[in-house]
């Protein structure tokens, strides 16, 4: 007997088709919706009386091309900031995060000092940090004082570098004793265990909150203008005084979001990534 | 003797679980530890490998007490091969990356030898088409399996078998056993046991543990066929009920 290619039954040609014809209504119905929610909204937007008033106030052509460059300069910095914020505030977590985990007394203040640390950051507004770290350091007028920008940056790493070490905790506990156990068991050291068997799970574990924070940074980076570096804030806050128009805000808005996009994708990404590993379950 | 524990001690707040345990183990002998579920079998291996202190007593690794607070346990532990009932392999590195990981951290050894060592040995043990694997795409058996070359790599002076063969399922039992039994000879080894037929085949010695003590050892034959000790036959009769002799 020659062995026959695989046929699909009859069942099952009807299932397909019936599966596509789903399908292509599923869209159709999706696509039809979504342009009679946007027709209503933008009617709504337009039609609105003062409509007229808002679109010249913060949708207006002259003064985003007039403050464009300004923003778009700012907004280097703030990349800057944000990539040695973030590289930092991450070292920093994971350094507290460690040392939290130390047992003996002898390191008693080292783990005090750390906890310490976590909970006061933690429950302290960012924008009071960035106004003691920038105003108040300088006013000690000590020599080699850093300059604001320096100043506001250490109060974003010091801030965020509370939450993230909290995070890297929680992903060093969700590591089985027993993981531990079979690394000293094998010779490892308590700071080869760590290294080579705790952390890279741990860090795995908690990457897409990591991420999550890392994002949420990003914005937060926008508050230095607080402290008078001319970031893409400030720079668009002079705009708006310059025309007293808030179109240069918006811009900035949208250049936030933008510069936002690749890392919250990057998060999703990886989100997904351990949400299926998880389910493939082990 | 290559390990001697002399009147060991051990308990968990209120509950003694090693209460005055003596047991001692010759080079290239191979030991059972038989015994009710909870009677302090694995306990017993942990305080061995320092993963645990103990309250009282000592134990001594060839000839040193490895109790005495001044010994760097790290040195011991590198002596002491462990094996675990649920594998514990490290879940974020292949098969080979998991064997390699003591020869070259802790005995620094170079990462080639190391890696042909490793793969030498996969190969005994059929495992050689894993190397490359993450440890959740093996079997049980196939885990356990690697979970032993990792331990035997290190070329411990003695090897610790916490019930290997507790977690598996019965068809894949066997394929862990064979391995163990090609080990006998070369290796000193003490497991911990529910396989009565296994430790009739591969043990010199059956130790049966009962009330933190070892109530009666000798040849398997003895042991397992005509015990001395009543609790020990009651043992071994509740083992045959359950259909595991
Ligand atoms: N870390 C621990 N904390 C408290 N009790 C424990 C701990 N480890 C083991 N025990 C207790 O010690 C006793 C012996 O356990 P174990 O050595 O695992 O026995 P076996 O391996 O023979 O089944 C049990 O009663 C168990 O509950
Ligand atoms: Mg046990």
């Amino acid at each position: 007997m020659t062995t026959d290619a695989y046929r699909p039954s009859d069942v099952q040609l009807g299932r397909t088709a019936f599966r596509k014809r789903q399908a292509v209504r599923s869209v159709l119905v999706a696509a039809l919706s979504t342009a009679v929610l946007g027709t209503l909204l933008g009617v709504a937007v337009t039609s609105a009386p003062g409509w007229d008033r808002v679109k010249q106030s913060f949708f207006d052509f002259h003064n985003a091309k007039e403050f464009f460059p300004q923003i778009l300069e700012g907004l280097w910095l703030n990349l800057r900031m944000l990539v040695f914020c973030a590289i930092a505030a991450l070292a920093l977590g994971l350094l507290i995060a460690v040392l939290r985990t130390l047992r003996g007394p002898v390191f008693f203040p080292v783990r005090a000092i750390a906890t310490l640390y976590t909970y006061s950051f933690r429950g302290l507004p960012l924008i009071i940090v960035i106004y003691l770290f920038a105003f108040g350091v300088p006013g000690l007028r000590l020599q080699g004082t850093p300059s604001v920008t320096v100043l506001g940056g250490a109060a974003i790493v010091i801030t965020y570098g509370a939450y993230l070490a909290e995070v890297f905790r929680a992903g060093i506990e969700s590591v089985h004793p027993s993981q531990i156990a079979a690394a000293r068991s094998l010779g490892l050291t308590y700071r080869q265990s760590m290294r080579h068997v705790v952390l890279p799970q741990a860090v795995r574990r908690v990457a897409p909150p990591l991420l999550n924070d890392t994002v949420a940074l990003q914005k937060d980076v926008g508050l230095i203008s607080l402290a008078g570096p001319i970031d893409a804030i400030r720079a668009a806050q002079i705009g708006v005084a310059q025309n007293a128009n808030f179109t240069p805000y918006v811009i900035a808005g949208v250049l936030f979001v933008l510069l936002a996009l690749p890392l919250i994708g990057v998060t999703d990404w990886v989100t997904l990534r351990a949400a299926r590993r998880q389910n493939a379950g082990t | 003797m290559l390990l001697t524990c002399t009147d060991v001690r051990k308990t968990f707040g209120a509950s003694v679980v090693l209460d005055g345990l003596d047991l001692s183990v010759d080079e290239h002998e191979v030991v059972a530890l038989i015994g009710a579920s909870g009677s302090g079998k694995s306990t017993l291996l942990r305080c061995v490998n320092l993963l645990t202190g103990i309250d009282d007593g000592t134990i001594t690794l060839d000839g040193e007490d490895i109790t005495d607070p001044k010994i760097n346990p790290d040195d011991v532990r590198q002596k002491i091969g462990l094996v675990f009932q649920s594998y514990n392999l490290f879940p974020h590195m292949t098969v080979l990356d998991n064997i390699t990981l003591a020869p070259t951290r802790v005995h620094g050894r170079p990462v080639d030898e190391a890696k042909s060592q490793a793969l030498e040995w996969l190969a005994r043990v059929g495992l050689a088409d894993k190397a490359s694997s993450y440890p959740d795409r093996l079997s049980g058996g196939q885990q356990q399996r690697a979970a032993i070359v990792r331990a035997l790599v290190n070329s411990p002076r003695l090897l610790l078998l916490d019930e290997v063969t507790s977690a598996l399922d019965p068809e894949l039992v066997g394929e862990v056993l064979t391995m163990i039994r090609d080990l006998k000879g070369d290796t000193t080894m003490v497991l911990a046991t529910h396989e009565m037929g296994f430790a009739r085949q591969v043990a010199d010695r059956v130790a049966f543990l009962d009330k933190g003590r070892v109530l009666e050892q000798g040849p398997p034959e003895q042991v397992l066929g005509d015990p001395v000790e009543p609790r020990t036959r009651q043992f071994l009769a509740r083992i045959i009920e359950a259909g595991r002799l």
